[in-house]
């Protein structure tokens, strides 16, 4: 592929530790991805509309608020209401392992927990593109 | 201190040491080239009298109890008694959390320590859209004053000590916790506490703000008059560099930019026309605890020194409580793995014992599953008793500021404070904190050295013990804390009953004469008093300032 | 349905797509531009642009909102410089424009510059053809920078936005005249800072050179508070018409369409030269030659002309 990855790094729900976000986001540029950073409190619809309207290969959403049960598969829902099937969805944060499974069935295709390095989401998202 | 022939003779030896030292590396080399403490400033293989060679006791430390307050705030520090063992706890509603606070108390924890959910922080309603799934999940739920007076049913608040985290509408929630009070029949004089109300913070990395700088500040000002009036033994903000060190700051930039804030609130308070002495005594600071606990002192030791010398000479305060630094400690959330969680039991006592050896006034420790999910009761006791064992079993706390006087703890002090004045010189340049958020400066300071640190992770120049070396197969952790998604419909049910049952034209009444002082500049303390009073709820209180005030805007530069 | 027709029909998608495609390079979206390029010139296209820390993404929120609240839709084209270094970068001006992001009357595109001297894409003017074809009645193109960017923006943009604020200290000095002279509007934002006015009058004391009959006019805002916003964008619409009235929005547009056929014969040379890997090794090669004195850079170049 000769053109850059892009990706949407958002956060949804309402906790403000973008850390993770942040530093997710610079090592995805550094990895000549192009990253659009949306910012804190992004609900479903919102993160949704713009992947749309920045046709993104990647949905990386980062929570750690304790409501990805309820945001994360909003999103896919939504996405999938609107047709869009060939953008990758994933997450990370503070998710308890129990709960993965559960988001996986939803569509959420992988979640990243904490202690995860960067290289292993970036290798993930190479490897899993839905779209040349 | 020392005589300039004996540091030339000590130089002299030194480098003679060194230089053996420097042959004998080529066969048997140093682990590292290079030596870092936790937050990647230079380490020296020794420390002498000549690395501190203008050190001088009595302006440099002096007396525990006087200025510069380098030892400590109290004259016999925990010979007199111990640090406030204060647990940080709530969930799901409030009936869940009271039941908690009553185990803590009974456990021997000494103050409690409030966290409040998430729709809570931002002023939203549990029946806001926004509160999806959010509803009772990191705190607990309060929408009225109804639920607050479940939260503090059976806890005497003449008794109790209380902490609240809660910064953009900690107006709100002060006022509901005064309410309480009158129910019980406690008067607001008799009321010992804190409110986090440190927005600047929230701006900087926290993230749960709501109003403009200009509006946050004046309700922060605000708190600081009503209280040194009405609720004169409360702490009325506790200038936070926990969420700085978490959003991966250095301990030097916790300091810096912490103390920025401190100086910022200072400077509204005294442009609102308040006397230094009225309002600073009842200032308290935030700060984090990590891994490197050598640092950690000296970073404590540093923030006394030198907050105290901004108090005196660039505020010109005179009462000997303005300048001390008070301050409250958490060990570092982010320091602990999600991996082998057990041994963040570990992480916590080495923590916890830098708090204590650097003069905390109270403290609250992790619990080993903090990086999973929220603590149970069993991993909270352990976290507890890491406390009381520090304070009744290792001698740390016997005598005052233990560690003073090592050439490495002094030169390590002098040089986050010295690192700390470079920030604020930097700050002060812009224009003072809030302009210096406003363009990104602290945050990005904060992100490049959060990138640092997370690429020397990864490249293995840092070991994380179970992360990236001496990692195990695990079996995903049991027995995790859940909370029960159905505390969303529960306080939605309550807020139903609420508006049936409470005098709805009383409640409009008051939020209206609460938006006609928004409009004005009188003080808002009474009027949300009087709105919690007729059980307005959070978010009505906060909308109203919402529509006068307008929200705040995030500024990210990454 | 073809991508053409969804985006004659307004799908959202469809434009998304569109604009990726033109970014890559793809050959289909230069053939769909073609085919559609008549509809394009109804939208009122309006750069932005001013040093970093201006506000200019705040600024275009509050407008855009102004815009909607009276009935009419608008395309914003978002360029953040990438990285020369990774090819990378992080498009962060979405942040400042949460609420439009699900606004149906509102599109956002956020672009990265890719490494195209000047800061702004050809890509980009691809963009506005695509929203304008879409249909909204105003485009934004909002860029960071000072030099060449902003000659790069007058290119594309019936009107130029140049967003100031005061306690930039000397920098207005710096910015040379030329830079001034492509400010139809200006806006000195965060009024209510000290030096505002100062910062105003300076702007209108270098406009003293500019002698054609519309002279700039320079609107005191504070975004953040949505001050100033209304008046703004009357002196942007009235710009407008102002070119319209005495044809010089015909003048502009066709010194501009010479510009973006020039440029256009350029890249599409460049492209036939570096494109055939074959080529890309007589280069690697004259640039040994060139280095060892071998051969001189003159011949060096005229040898692969001759190959075309």
């Amino acid at each position: 592929m000769d053109r850059p990855i892009r990706v949407l790094v958002a956060k949804p729900g309402l906790d403000g530790h973008d850390r993770g976000a942040k530093v997710i986001a610079r090592a995805l540029r550094d990895a000549g991805m192009e990253v659009i950073y949306t910012g804190l409190r992004q609900t479903p619809e919102q993160i949704v509309s713009a992947t749309i309207q920045e046709d993104v290969d990647v949905v990386a959403m980062s929570i750690l608020s304790g409501a990805h049960n309820t945001l994360l598969p909003k999103v896919v829902e939504l996405l999938k209401v609107e047709n869009v099937d060939d953008v990758l969805v994933i997450g990370g944060g503070v998710i308890p392992d129990d709960d993965i499974p559960f988001l996986k069935e939803k569509g959420i295709a992988e979640i990243f927990t904490p202690g995860t390095p960067t290289s292993v989401t970036i290798d993930y998202i190479r490897a899993n593109l839905k779209r040349k | 201190m020392f005589e300039k022939e004996k540091l030339a003779q000590i130089k002299e030896s030194f480098d003679s040491y060194n230089a053996k030292m420097e042959k004998s590396l080529e066969k048997r080399p140093e682990r590292k080239t290079v030596f870092e403490t936790g937050s990647g400033a230079p380490v020296n293989r020794l420390y002498t009298p000549a690395d501190i060679p203008d050190f001088d006791y009595m302006t440099d430390l002096g007396i525990p109890g006087s200025y510069p307050y380098t030892r400590g705030v109290q004259t016999n520090m925990y010979r007199g008694r111990f640090w406030t063992m204060r647990m940080y706890a709530g969930f799901a509603t409030a009936e869940e959390s009271n039941k908690r606070y009553k185990y803590l108390i009974e456990q021997g924890s000494m103050g409690l320590s409030v966290a409040f959910d998430l729709p809570t922080q931002i002023g939203y309603d549990s029946d806001h859209p926004l509160s999806e799934g959010e509803v009772g999940k990191v705190g607990v739920a309060i929408d009225s004053l109804a639920d607050m007076e479940i939260l503090f049913g059976g806890i005497p608040l003449d008794k109790v000590s209380t902490s609240m985290t809660i910064n953009a509408p900690a107006s709100v929630l002060l006022a509901m916790y005064i309410a309480v009070a009158e129910k019980q029949g406690v008067t607001p004089d008799q009321l010992r506490g804190t409110i986090q109300n440190d927005i600047l913070k929230e701006y900087i990395a926290r993230g749960t703000y709501i109003f403009p700088t200009e509006p946050s500040m004046r309700l922060i000002t605000n708190i600081f008059e009503y209280c040194s009036k009405e609720v004169p033994q409360w702490n009325t903000i506790s200038i936070s560099g926990y969420h700085i060190r978490e959003a991966g700051s250095t301990a030097a930039q916790e300091v810096g930019f912490t103390l920025a804030d401190g100086i910022a609130y200072v400077d509204a308070a005294i442009k609102a026309g308040l006397d230094v002495d009225t309002f600073a005594p009842r200032l308290s600071f935030f700060f984090n605890a990590h891994n490197d606990i050598l640092e950690e002192v000296a970073k404590f030791r540093a923030a006394r020194r030198l907050w105290a010398k901004i108090m005196k000479e660039r505020f010109g305060a005179k009462d000997a409580k303005s300048m001390a630094l008070k301050f409250h400690t958490q060990t570092g959330g982010s320091t602990l793995t999600a991996q082998q969680p057990e041994n963040n039991i570990v992480r916590v006592a080495i923590q916890t014992l830098a708090a204590v050896l650097g003069g905390t006034q109270s403290l609250h420790t992790n619990s080993k599953d903090e990086a999973l999910a929220l603590p149970t009761e069993d991993s909270v006791r352990v976290a507890l008793r890491t406390q009381q064992i520090v304070a009744y079993e290792s001698g740390a706390a016997d005598t005052v500021d233990p560690l003073a006087g090592s050439y490495y703890i002094e030169a390590k002090t002098k040089e986050i404070e010295e690192a700390a004045m470079e920030y604020i010189k930097k700050i002060d340049e812009i224009g003072g904190a809030p302009k210096a958020i406003d363009n990104g400066y602290i945050q990005q300071e904060i992100m490049d050295a959060a990138y640092n640190y997370q690429k020397d992770i990864e490249a293995g120049k840092r070991i994380i013990v179970g992360m990236n070396k001496f990692q195990i197969k695990e079996e995903a952790p049991k027995g995790l804390l859940r909370v029960d998604p159905s505390v969303g419909e529960l306080q939605k049910q309550k807020l139903v009953d609420l508006r049936a049952k409470r005098d709805n034209s009383l409640v409009q009444q008051k939020l209206e004469a609460l938006r006609t002082a928004c409009q004005g500049d009188e003080n808002l303390m009474p009027f949300i008093l009087d709105a919690v009073r007729a059980y307005g709820t959070l978010g009505e209180i906060c909308g109203v300032m919402r529509e006068v005030f307008g929200e705040y805007q995030q500024s990210v530069k990454l | 349905m073809d991508l053409a027709e969804r985006l004659l029909q307004g799908d959202k998608r469809a434009v998304a797509r569109l604009i990726s495609m033109a970014e890559n390079h793809d050959p289909e979206a230069v053939e769909i531009l073609k085919s559609l390029f008549s509809k394009t010139g109804k939208a009122h296209v309006i750069g932005i642009t001013g040093p970093p820390g201006a506000g200019k993404s705040t600024l275009t929120d509050k407008l855009a909102k102004a815009i909607r609240k009276e009935g009419k839709t608008v395309g914003i084209i978002a360029v953040d410089p990438t990285s020369p270094f990774t090819g990378g970068s992080i498009l962060g001006d979405r942040v400042r424009m949460n609420d439009l992001s699900t606004d149906p009357g509102v599109f956002i595109r956020s672009m990265g510059t890719r490494g195209h001297l000047g800061g702004l894409s050809k890509a980009t003017q691809a963009a506005v053809k695509i929203l304008d074809i879409y249909g909204v009645d105003y485009i934004f193109i909002e860029t960071v920078g000072v030099g060449q960017s902003e000659v790069d923006i007058a290119k594309n943009a019936d009107t130029t936005l140049m967003v100031m604020v005061p306690g930039l200290g000397d920098d207005i000095q710096a910015i040379k005249a030329g830079i001034m002279e492509i400010g139809d509007v200006f806006a000195v934002n965060k009024a209510d800072r000290d030096g505002a006015k100062r910062t105003a009058r300076e702007i209108d004391m270098m406009l003293d050179f500019n002698h054609s009959d519309w002279r700039p006019p320079v609107q005191m805002v504070i975004a953040v508070d949505n001050e100033g916003i209304d008046e703004l964008l009357g002196h942007l619409k009235d710009h407008k018409k102002h070119m319209e009235d005495t044809g010089k929005l015909q003048q502009r547009r066709t010194l501009n369409s010479r510009l973006e056929i020039i440029d256009l014969v350029q890249e599409n040379l460049m492209r036939m030269i570096l494109d055939k890997s074959k080529k890309e090794e007589m280069i690697n090669q004259l640039a040994v030659d060139v280095a060892v004195r071998k051969t001189d850079p003159y011949t060096a170049s005229e040898s692969i002309l001759k190959e075309i």
